[in-house]
């Protein structure tokens, strides 16, 4: 027991050690004395154990997440369990338990925007994904590649109002004997069609138009990632498919492919996660009139506009269950990469 | 050694001076969303204040349509601007019972304001609104040229008005102009026709129960309001008909008036349009290229006295923090000082008690200041008064829905749970 308290040399530490030991026997002459010498000593193994230089790194980070994400987090949880009302918590604010989570599941308006979601969420992935693979693959067999895919790219740097603006005004409605000043509808009236109100053609019309602009808008992110993962596959898999006899297709469906696979999967859900959140192009466009209302613009407008933070929160918390599943897999993903180096 | 102790030594002089100097000035924010010409308006009385009163700085900040956003947040921080003025009087009465603004009842003199206007900023025995940058609503916008070189005469009421439509659509034009669109708050346009409507055909003692929620929206007359607005569609009055309606900009729609040849004939809309016709046609002469005649009524029974009622509204000024000078240029915006300014500039109806009609140039002001004054029968734009879900939500989402094509008792029903729910 004794050597447990092994001096690391020097007399400072022989006399810390002495002064050990004489504890230590006083101690062990009752019982209760022997019980707080073990806790004592089991503490100090535990003690010993934990890696106090890598914790002192990560708690500053700890700290920042867990006062900025945690705590909202937690709060907001609660918070949709009460009622209507600015203030957090307080003498306005009466408890309603299951009420906002009813009316986020019931209201016609919530069902229609968790409707759409579902709608961006699978039309928007697919076409991002799938134009961005595409992209990647076709123009790096061109010579004009770095000239296309910057072209493509910049939509990304644009910021989503300002994109929402632009496509305001490419869907812009002029009746049928004035000058369109909408692209869309030149286009359409010039081929002798009438002009069409695109944004408010409801349900499927307006929401592919809204769709059709974060298309635009990410299309340029996926392509840039799986090029960079398609150059990283090396050309003599490629050269020996064809040698094979494969054709294009073939090559490109049984080789490149699978390949592109893991990243084709990284891309997908942070797409996901991002278009679950979608606000901005909904807000500006039509502020989710005629039926084009999604889950994050809601809440907005219960919270602010409508000052009824219990049902805010509750649209908040649905939205932070619908994101988590994807999340969980991005970590997984990514740990497991990390485990494998 | 000696010459840094100096250079120190004077650095800390003026720093004391400027510091001093600074905690003399007082300082008032301000936070308003008028877009355009208002703004260069207002900072115009902004100066005549400061060169007033030389210790007292106003900052002003100008924020668009997400000003409830902004507010809403600010005051959760505990940091309001000083004073806004908002067309809200619902959200208003919130802040009230929350304690969040300033009972300006005896702090604020009131004597200089229209008597008739101070009642909008009163609630529950106290004054929380200084009613003084009024709009008249009730006002048709048409092209006189245009009307005399049709042979058309402008009309007393509402069935020489449908009369007038029909000869419109029968010569081949189209009669009404509408925009409902406004970015997140489209519809509010189409709410002014439905109050102006049911002052005309229900009376304004209907109209003041239907805005307190003491009848359903589902109410025949109510009913039979939204159906005198959606009759304008079906008959084929309206620019572009429902989509031209619905994709216009609220601001833009005067503007097929003055076209050649002109798209529409007659725009329903407040006065604060003439900036805008101003500004996308700047040679226009008022009273000469485009003038307004007053909605006429419809119900001989809504308007006992046979006046045309009057849909006002306009922004009151609310005080969030109660300093001495924020009271002071509270004051010195219900001056005649302030209202003349407001009005020469913008053409603005003034809220100055003694305001004379003559004073204006713009005879559209004038024939709008004599109309605010003479009316027996005004009431303020239901939608403000409304609390936030039904007056800035579902009554403008139920406007878009009904001229789209929804049926009307659904979209009523709509609005009533919502106001169930919301009173």
């Amino acid at each position: 027991m004794a050597g447990e308290l092994q001096p690391s040399g020097g007399k400072a530490s022989k006399n810390r050690a002495r002064i050990g030991e004489r504890i230590a026997a006083r101690l062990d002459r009752s019982a209760p004395g022997r019980w707080v010498l073990r806790t004592g000593r089991a503490i100090a193994r535990w003690l010993r154990s934990v890696r106090w230089n890598s914790w002192a790194f990560v708690a500053p980070a700890l700290l920042l997440i867990g006062f900025f994400l945690v705590y909202p987090t937690v709060t907001t949880v609660v918070r949709s369990f009460f009622g209507r009302g600015t203030s957090l918590f307080g003498p306005n604010v009466e408890y309603v338990g299951l009420t906002n989570w009813k009316y986020v599941f019931t209201n016609e308006i919530m069902l229609t925007s968790l409707r759409n979601n579902a709608l961006w969420a699978v039309l928007f992935t697919a076409c991002t994904v799938g134009f961005g693979l595409v992209l990647a693959v076709m123009l790096d067999r061109v010579k004009y590649e770095k000239i296309a895919k910057s072209i493509i790219f910049i939509p990304a740097a644009i910021s989503m109002v300002g994109a929402s603006i632009i496509w305001k005004f490419i869907y812009a409605y002029k009746p049928a004997h004035l000058d369109q000043i909408g692209l869309l509808n030149g286009i359409v009236v010039a081929f002798g069609g009438e002009p069409l109100g695109w944004l408010i053609q409801r349900p499927w019309v307006n929401n592919l138009c809204l769709i059709a602009v974060g298309v635009w808008i990410w299309t340029g992110f996926c392509m840039i990632i799986f090029s960079a993962a398609y150059k990283n596959i090396p050309k003599a898999l490629l050269e020996a498919a064809r040698i094979d006899g494969a054709n294009e297709w073939r090559v490109f469906r049984n080789v490149i492919l699978p390949l592109l696979g893991p990243t084709a999967g990284v891309v997908a859900t942070t797409m996901v996660v991002q278009v679950l959140k979608v606000f901005d192009i909904v807000y500006v466009m039509t502020n989710g009139n005629y039926s084009t209302e999604v889950i994050a613009n809601r809440m907005y407008k219960e919270m602010f506009n409508y000052n009824n933070y219990g049902r805010a929160s509750a649209i908040a918390v649905v939205l932070l269950i619908l994101i988590v599943p994807f999340m969980i897999v991005n970590i997984r993903r990514f740990v497991s990469q990390e485990g494998g180096r | 050694m000696r010459k840094g102790f100096v250079v120190l030594l004077a650095l800390t002089i003026v720093g004391l001076a400027a510091i001093v100097g600074l905690a003399e000035m007082k300082y008032v924010t301000v936070m308003h969303g008028w877009p355009g010409e208002q703004a260069p308006a207002f900072q115009k009385i902004v100066s005549a204040f400061e060169d007033a009163n030389p210790d007292i700085t106003i900052i002003v900040e100008v924020v668009g349509r997400d000003r409830p956003a902004l507010l809403a947040t600010r005051l959760a921080q505990g940091n309001p601007p000083d004073l806004t003025p908002h067309p809200w009087i619902g959200t208003m009465k919130q802040w009230a019972d929350a304690g969040e603004i300033v009972n300006l009842q005896g702090i604020v003199d009131t004597s200089d304001i229209n008597p008739a206007l101070v009642p909008i900023g009163e609630y529950r025995g106290g004054l929380y609104g200084l009613f003084i940058f009024p709009n008249v609503k009730s006002l048709v916008w048409y092209n006189p040229k245009e009307f005399a070189a049709n042979g058309y005469a402008v009309p007393d009421t509402w069935n020489e008005l449908q009369a007038l439509s029909q000869e419109i659509l029968d010569d081949g034009g189209v009669p009404w102009s509408i925009g409902l669109e406004s970015g997140a708050a489209s519809g509010w346009p189409g709410t002014d026709w439905i109050e102006d409507i049911i002052l005309r055909t229900a009376g304004a003692d209907f109209y003041d129960q239907w805005v307190a929620h003491e009848v359903p929206w589902t109410d025949a007359r109510v009913k039979a309001a939204f159906e005198v607005f959606g009759d304008m569609f079906t008959d084929n009055f309206v620019l572009g008909g429902a989509t031209g309606a619905l994709t216009t900009n609220f601001g833009d729609a005067a503007d097929p008036l003055f076209l050649d040849p002109p798209a529409a004939y007659m725009q329903k809309q407040a006065t604060f349009i003439n900036g805008f016709i101003t500004d996308h046609f700047p040679n226009l002469v008022a009273g000469e290229d485009y003038a307004i005649f007053p909605l006429p009524g419809i119900s001989a029974d809504a308007t006992p006295d046979g006046s045309i009622p009057l849909l006002v509204s306009g922004d009151v000024v609310t005080v969030f923090n109660n300093r001495p000078e924020v009271i002071k240029f509270a004051q010195f915006l219900t001056s005649e000082t302030a209202a003349n300014i407001w009005s020469s500039e913008l053409g603005e109806l003034s809220a100055y008690v003694d305001a004379d009609p003559a004073q204006f140039d713009n005879p559209i002001t004038r024939q709008a200041q004599e109309m605010l004054l003479n009316a027996t029968v005004s009431r303020f734009d239901g939608s403000d008064l409304m609390p936030g879900e039904v007056g800035a939500g579902i009554f403008w989402t139920g406007i878009l829905d009904y001229v789209s094509g929804i049926d009307l008792d659904t979209v009523l029903d709509n609005i009533e749970a919502v106001a169930q729910d919301a009173y």
